[in-house]
């Protein structure tokens, strides 16, 4: 990754290539901090200053972009940057095991560099992996299913000098192809169909249909299948395109959410694998609708290994002119560019998503203007998932009865399950909407299953035993695709305040009640955990959540207490039996022995120090 | 266009697309802001204005009036909503009060006021912030910031438009931070200007300190309700 | 916790004048209040002082037990309001702050510091060893000739790693903030307590300075 370019005063003439390549356009900033990190490892100050001065912003405002993604480094990371990550599921399947070795191999402690600087080693939240966890990125590839065996293997063939790619994918695989990607990821697709993974779809007829059709027959076809936003929101379709289409604007846009930063899931991964087509083409009808000429793909930095092969998809659909200029000989021009992100579940959030796509922090805007008027640069911008896009190209192909008639009158069509945790076959399921958590427990193969965590740590902790009839679908338990299973083995304590400390990680610190707000919960789980609580705490807690919940800037702010609540709401017995017996006046939160401890250390050290 | 919203119980006759916390003011019910300043760009941060929209809680500086809206200001919970998110910041920072430039004159100080604020609820955090001096008219007391981002959106050095005043990092790790050499050929009115705006004692004026007697300070003399009410009349 | 080696006689212990009977059952119709102060610069116990003549109104139904006037380590008898000022930042401060919360009915922060921590909370940025060695061995006036040393007795607290708000400690009732609170603050509460009103202490009454 590192090629060893000079960092000094020479980065200066090395950022003009860069500030070539994007025009010298602020709005790109991402990307060309990017170009420098790969190029020099980290972003060094002398390049932040080069770059600002060449994009007359002050260093510092290069810095607000730099330093709020995840996987930009402002110091040397390392010659191979490690991110292992850190999720419930992984914690589940040898996470404790993987990370010690990594740390006892590398030489370093996570968060750090070793002394002869090969090796950065970080924390990440979820990679999209958790079918095969535990797992990790070395640079931009990935590594699946370690074990301390696997990490011993890696580190030293990385250490006698193997790129982290000629260990992924020995066979050498061109970075363009399927097979560089299937070399390091499994698909695991379960069960599927009939809408996603159908093989041989007739791309070139589809959008020739679909171009014979007026856009706004195109926005008629997409309302008649009532499908609804496969982000979780489940805000219809067919309504967006149609105030897309009505927005005023010379200019707009289409953009796939591809950020698929919720723990647990990894459907989009999987799509974007193996049916990349379905999600361009899907795109491309958008583009029709609303009459859009730009289309951005937003993909998360966690997938950079599919970056290659779906700009190949992209180029190949070019030349096939099923994009670009003149689409199909007709006056339709659409064109889509890969934007990368880099490490920001917030961006996950549709209007973050934008400004991180205009080079900036990934922080969600006030709305109004919501995005489908006023979107990127100002353009009228129709966001939509992944899946949605894939599962557009299968309506337009099928048609929008076939689509309605799946599923249930208010939810239609079907939805991709990422299954993960306590079960025989993690991966991936299409289910119709409308079958109930039981069927998909037992399709899926999960054994005395407690609880299950529906959407992902924003989404709500159900209860196997009470809630197992309920039905999956937009008005009963709305899945996004996450679907975590935990058996009666499990903590569910534990799996809460690993997700609230994953928010107070992510949130981006825009608003006061989710940057306070979280880290006061996450300290209230911990008094729980550690038997200091009482009932009190437990009131504090709904109400801080309800605060939360109600003055909240976006989505994240707003979900993040629900896992204290949803679990509080469906297991109140594993709350009641760590609370605490007051005994005497002092509060049981307060830690005596802490609090006096401290002094005797410290006279200690300095009648010590002072000996010496 | 003229509308008609419900406020407090109370129909009132309004012009669609005001933003609603102005609205309010202008009919005499005081919304407690600490980000939002009237004729300036909403930047729904503090969410100190949240009141309810039709039910949905919302903060009342990004929502522009619409015809038959029903909104509540004044209910026992949003009260309550509205003085948590001032204890959750009191809580957040250090603010001592006492051993502040700023008292007196201080937003939050003041908005601390309204809202009935004694004590917070939340645990104090005391985080440890290092303060930054290096500027030639301005200094920084981290400890004192909410991220309100008035500072980073409305000042600009006057001769590029760069940004003056940045944010690091993110959430829990979020930090204010100055551009020396711009802030260094800030005009003194633009110091003074700066230091104004922050709602604050972060941004502060070097070679001012404490420039008025306890009982003549700004919101002493006129309380900052009266004055947003005030404003409003105007 | 701290033990004295000399044994220690509570100055509430020391002999003194027997009141008369009648008044003595007078005064104990009354509702007791005290009020003591921990980790504080006792600017608000003058502030409780300061309600002057205000207090001479009240005197008819309190009697105050424990403050300043008397200097008694510890409240001899159940009192229905405790006032108590400053922080905690030492174990002596602790022990006296859990020996009000078993002996009073209500228990109120008065000030900033007992509030929230208040100046000396300053500290709690900094680690206690570094406090200490700054206090103790680097400071300019630490004595040159001789050895520097941190004092540590078992008569002396031990200071906490931390300046803790009284609230954190244990339960607190009522909060007057300031620093120091005004006597108005301070009467006012204590008036609509002894009255059986609802505490409310109005916007013009709440500072934080």
């Amino acid at each position: 990754m590192t090629q060893g370019i000079e960092v000094n005063e020479t980065m200066t003439t090395n950022i003009h290539p860069i500030l070539e390549r994007y025009h010298a356009d602020k709005t790109r900033l991402i990307d060309m901090l990017w170009d420098i990190q790969r190029q020099a490892g980290y972003i060094p100050d002398a390049a932040v200053t080069a770059l600002a001065e060449g994009l007359n912003m002050s260093a510092n405002d290069v810095r607000e972009t730099l330093t709020f993604y995840h996987f930009f480094h402002d110091k040397p990371a390392g010659r191979h940057t490690l991110y292992l990550a850190d999720t419930v599921i992984a914690r589940m399947q040898g996470y404790d095991e993987v990370r010690a070795t990594l740390e006892r191999e590398t030489g370093t402690t996570f968060g750090s560099v070793d002394p002869s600087a090969t090796f950065g080693l970080y924390d990440t939240n979820c990679i999209g992996l958790s079918d095969q966890e535990p797992a990790m990125m070395v640079d931009e590839v990935v590594f699946t299913r370690l074990t301390p065996e696997k990490v011993r293997t890696i580190i030293n063939r990385l250490k006698q000098g193997a790129t982290p790619s000629e260990i992924a994918n020995p066979d050498q695989f061109d970075t363009r192809r399927l097979e560089y990607v299937q070399a390091q990821v499994a698909d695991n697709i379960r069960i599927c169909g009939p809408v996603f993974f159908q093989q041989d779809r007739p791309h070139a007829q589809i959008l020739e249909k679909t171009l014979d059709l007026l856009p706004e027959q195109v926005v008629e076809q997409v309302t008649l299948s009532r499908i609804r936003g496969r982000g979780g929101a489940g805000f219809p379709t067919g309504l967006k395109w149609r105030l897309g289409r009505e927005a005023p604007g010379r200019e707009k846009v289409v953009i796939c959410n591809a950020d698929e930063g919720e723990p647990g899931t990894f459907k989009d991964r999987v799509l974007l694998t193996r049916s990349p087509r379905d999600v361009l083409l899907g795109m491309t009808v958008a583009a029709h609708a609303i009459g859009a000429r730009t289309g951005i793909l937003y993909l998360r930095a966690e997938y950079w290994y599919l970056k290659d092969y779906l700009e190949q998809q992209i180029t190949d659909l070019r030349a096939e002119r099923l994009l670009g200029r003149s689409i199909l000989g007709r006056e339709f021009d659409f064109d889509i560019r890969i934007q990368m992100g880099a490490g920001a579940y917030v961006c996950g959030d549709e209007t973050a998503l934008i400004e991180s796509c205009e080079g900036k922090r990934g922080t969600p805007r006030v709305k109004p203007p919501y995005p489908i008027q006023q979107g990127y640069l100002g353009m009228p911008t129709c966001i939509n998932n992944v899946e949605t896009f894939a599962a557009v190209t299968a309506i337009m192909e099928q048609g929008a009865d076939w689509f309605s008639s799946l599923g249930t009158p208010e939810s239609s069509g079907t939805r991709l399950l990422s299954v993960s945790g306590d079960c025989a076959a993690p991966g991936i399921y299409e289910i119709e909407w409308g079958v109930s958590l039981n069927e998909v427990l037992d399709t899926v193969g999960a054994r005395n299953t407690r609880a299950v965590q529906i959407s992902g740590p924003s989404g709500e902790c159900v209860s196997a035993a009470a809630d197992g009839e309920r039905r999956l679908c937009y008005s009963d338990l709305s899945c996004n695709g996450s679907f975590m299973i935990f058996d009666h083995s499990r903590d569910l304590l534990r799996v809460v305040e690993h997700f609230m400390r994953f928010f107070v990680d992510e949130s981006c610190g825009i608003c006061v009640p989710c940057r306070a707000g979280g880290v006061d919960l996450h300290h209230k789980i911990r008094l729980i955990i550690a038997g200091r609580a009482t009932r009190q705490d437990l009131d504090d807690i709904v109400n801080w959540g309800n605060l939360m919940r109600g003055t909240s800037r976006c989505g994240l702010g707003t979900t993040a207490p629900k896992p204290l609540l949803t679990t509080l709401e469906k297991f109140p017995q594993i709350y009641r039996e760590k609370l605490a017996r007051p005994q005497g006046p002092l509060l049981p939160s307060f830690d005596l022995e802490n609090a006096t401890r401290e002094y005797e250390h410290a006279c200690q050290a300095l009648a010590q120090e002072k000996s010496k | 266009m003229n509308i008609r919203i419900t406020l407090d119980g109370k129909e009132i006759e309004t012009t669609a697309g005001t933003l609603l916390v102005d609205v309010a003011a202008d009919n005499g019910v005081y919304i407690p802001t600490l980000c939002y300043q009237r004729g300036k760009p909403c930047l729904g941060t503090c969410r100190a204005c949240s009141v309810r929209v039709n039910g949905n809680v919302m903060a009342s500086c990004t929502v522009p009036v619409a015809e038959g809206m029903t909104v509540e200001v004044d209910a026992a919970d949003l009260n309550d909503m509205r003085k948590a998110l001032v204890e959750l910041l009191f809580a957040e920072g250090n603010h001592n009060c006492p051993s502040c430039e700023k008292s007196g004159r201080c937003e939050l100080q003041a908005v601390g006021y309204e809202v009935g604020m004694l004590v917070s609820r939340f645990p104090y955090r005391f985080p440890p912030r290092t303060r930054e001096h290096v500027a030639k008219y301005i200094w920084l007391e981290r400890d004192r910031c909410i991220f309100c981002q008035r500072c980073v959106e409305f000042v600009r050095d006057h001769e590029t438009g760069r940004k003056i005043f940045t944010i690091d990092d993110r959430g829990t790790h979020a930090s204010i931070e100055i551009d020396v050499a711009l802030a260094d050929r800030m005009p003194p009115e633009q110091v003074r200007e700066a230091a104004e705006l922050c709602p604050v004692g972060c941004i502060i004026a070097k070679g001012v300190g404490y420039d008025k007697p306890i009982g003549q300070r700004k919101f002493e003399v006129k309380s900052i309700r009266e004055r947003t009410l005030e404003r409003s009349r105007k | 916790m701290t033990r004295p080696i000399q044994p220690e006689i509570p100055s509430h212990t020391l002999p003194a004048a027997t009141l008369d009977p009648q008044t003595r059952a007078k005064r104990e119709e009354k509702i007791q209040v005290a009020m003591i102060a921990l980790c504080g610069c006792w600017g608000c116990t003058l502030s409780f002082l300061d309600m002057d003549e205000n207090l001479l109104r009240l005197l008819d139904k309190i009697n105050i037990t424990r403050s300043s006037l008397t200097d008694v380590k510890r409240i001899p008898h159940r009192c229905a309001i405790g006032f108590i000022e400053g922080g905690v930042a030492n174990d002596e401060n602790i022990e006296t702050l859990e020996h009000f919360r078993e002996n009073c009915d209500i228990l109120i922060s008065v000030g900033a510091c007992a509030v929230w921590g208040g100046v000396p909370a300053m500290r709690n940025m900094v680690p206690l060893g570094e406090c200490l060695k700054e206090a103790y061995l680097d400071a300019p006036t630490a004595e040159t000739d001789a050895p520097p040393r941190i004092p540590h007795h078992p008569d002396i607290p031990k200071i906490t790693t931390h300046v803790y708000p009284c609230h954190e400690v244990v339960k607190m009732d009522y909060f007057i903030p300031g620093c120091p609170p005004d006597a108005a603050s301070i009467f006012k509460v204590l008036d609509d307590l002894v009255n059986g009103r609802e505490v409310d202490l109005p916007t013009s009454l709440i500072r934080y300075d």
